[in-house]
């Protein structure tokens, strides 16, 4: 990439290990990413190199195979996983931590986990769903019903740090997604106090035109740039 | 199917489910498919009938999956398999994905299921015991999607009831499905109670009941259930 494609100022970061560095023990870490697209693949590597323990963590599976977020499961550093699917079959490490009662689980429907974040984002303390009514996922929630409907109330759902993955950012945090790998990212950027994106490629303010930015540079604090570790091919 | 031999003698494949199921989505439908059978209706819908389906991870207009060495890395569907985008299609984040299926954008939901009982809840999610399984998105498709359809084999491989009365498995949502395409029959949920619509060839409407615990309402002459009407 030429120099004048790698500015330093602003919110770009050397590396990843430098973005996040000031992760303490105890955050809440939103981590975007479905399916093994869209997973800042790079900042999780960085993190398994990172002391911070007890993390909650908030993401939509508990990882694939034994690399990305299975790492830091292994190390032991996560207290606590909040997903909406946790036993899929790729998902061994998290699995046998579970069975061995190493960490805590809160799965909870995958609309709900989005929502509850984009409120989070836009300033709502909480807000009454008909999704779950009825099922395991109502358990100690308020119920009410509205319009003739069984709803629940669910919690905004807010983290310390956002750890996302976009395709291009300018060095102001300015952000746009390729196809399906947007998922859980934009609205992870909005519903943490810091968010970290990790991103192919970093452009001069202006080369992104404003109608062209998905997520505002005012949601995201630190910008890296990251190679492709193809960690998704494992499984 | 079953080891009862005229059952299983008279059961649909998986795939002649699929274009039965095809064949009941109407035109211009914006339709979820779930894993497993549901995904294979998308390759027995016609481009010309103008169907889009759609999937909870971002994209509206999800297409067939891609010749090897063509796919695109950051596009797949739900079931984290490689897919193309239609002409008109459009992709989103998550908080837009549920929004258009918890508002009620999405006509129909093909979910496939584990249990299913009289009043239409559906279970198929997770089977009793720890560690098995993930809520994903089916409880938001189960209560957002304006129609649920839902798949099964109508028995279990060691012979016990799906169709019940009420479910022993833990629920996804509580009376959502609509239409339940089994490898026997179709079933459909009304006011009243379950209608049995159409019946694999061969296989009267007694034959199904012996295997459904619900009473079954006969609303009309049962039609022949097949892959092609």
């Amino acid at each position: 990439m030429p120099p004048e494609k790698t500015p330093t100022q602003g919110k770009v970061y050397p590396g990843s290990p430098e973005a996040v560095a000031d992760i303490p023990d105890g955050a809440v870490i939103l981590l975007g990413g479905f399916g093994g697209v869209g997973v800042p693949e790079n900042l999780l590597v960085a993190m398994a190199d990172h002391p911070a323990r007890e993390l909650t963590v908030v993401t939509n599976h508990a990882g694939f195979g034994e690399r990305g977020l299975a790492v830091l499961l292994r190390q032991g550093k996560v207290r606590k996983l909040i997903c909406s699917y946790a036993f899929h079959r790729s998902a061994f490490v998290f699995r046998e931590i579970y069975m061995a009662g190493k960490i805590e689980l809160e799965q909870i429907p995958q609309g709900t986990m989005a929502e509850r974040m984009r409120a989070a984002g836009a300033g709502i303390p909480a807000f009454y769903t008909p999704t779950g009514a009825g099922t395991q996922a109502a358990e100690s929630k308020e119920i009410r019903t509205i319009g003739g409907r069984e709803t629940l109330l669910e919690y905004a759902l807010g983290g310390d740090f956002a750890i996302i993955k976009a395709h291009r950012a300018d060095h102001l945090g300015n952000l746009v997604y390729r196809g399906t790998a947007a998922n859980f990212n934009p609205v992870m950027a909005t519903a943490a106090r810091i968010t970290i994106a990790e991103v192919e490629e970093i452009v001069m303010p202006g080369e992104i035109a404003p109608e062209g930015v998905h997520t505002p540079s005012v949601y995201v604090d630190r910008v890296v740039r990251g190679e492709d570790l193809e960690l998704r091919s494992e499984t | 199917m079953s080891s009862d031999p005229k059952l299983s003698a008279a059961a649909l494949s998986p795939e002649e489910i699929a274009r039965r199921v095809a064949r009941e989505i109407p035109d211009r439908s914006v339709v979820n498919l779930g894993i497993g059978i549901p995904t294979q209706v998308a390759n027995h819908v016609a481009l010309g009938r103008e169907v889009m389906f759609m999937a909870e991870n971002g994209i509206l207009g999800s297409g067939p999956r891609p010749a090897p060495g063509e796919e695109d890395k950051d596009l797949i569907n739900a079931s984290r398999e490689p897919v193309t985008a239609v002409p008109g299609a459009s992709v989103f984040g998550h908080a837009d994905a549920f929004a258009m299926i918890r508002g009620g954008h999405v006509d129909i939901a093909v979910l496939g299921a584990l249990q299913v009982s009289a009043a239409g809840d559906l279970a198929n999610w997770t089977v009793p015991g720890a560690g098995k399984g993930g809520i994903g998105g089916a409880m938001d498709l189960a209560v957002g999607a304006r129609e649920v359809y839902a798949i099964m084999t109508h028995l279990m491989k060691d012979g016990g009831l799906k169709l019940l009365e009420e479910c022993t498995y833990p629920l996804t949502a509580r009376g959502v499905v609509k239409k339940l395409f089994t490898d026997i029959a179709f079933i459909e949920f009304g006011p009243e109670g379950p209608l049995l619509r159409e019946a694999a060839p061969g296989l009267t409407p007694d034959d199904i009941q012996r295997v459904s615990a619900p009473k079954l309402i006969l609303p009309g002459p049962v039609g022949t259930y097949a892959a092609e009407g």
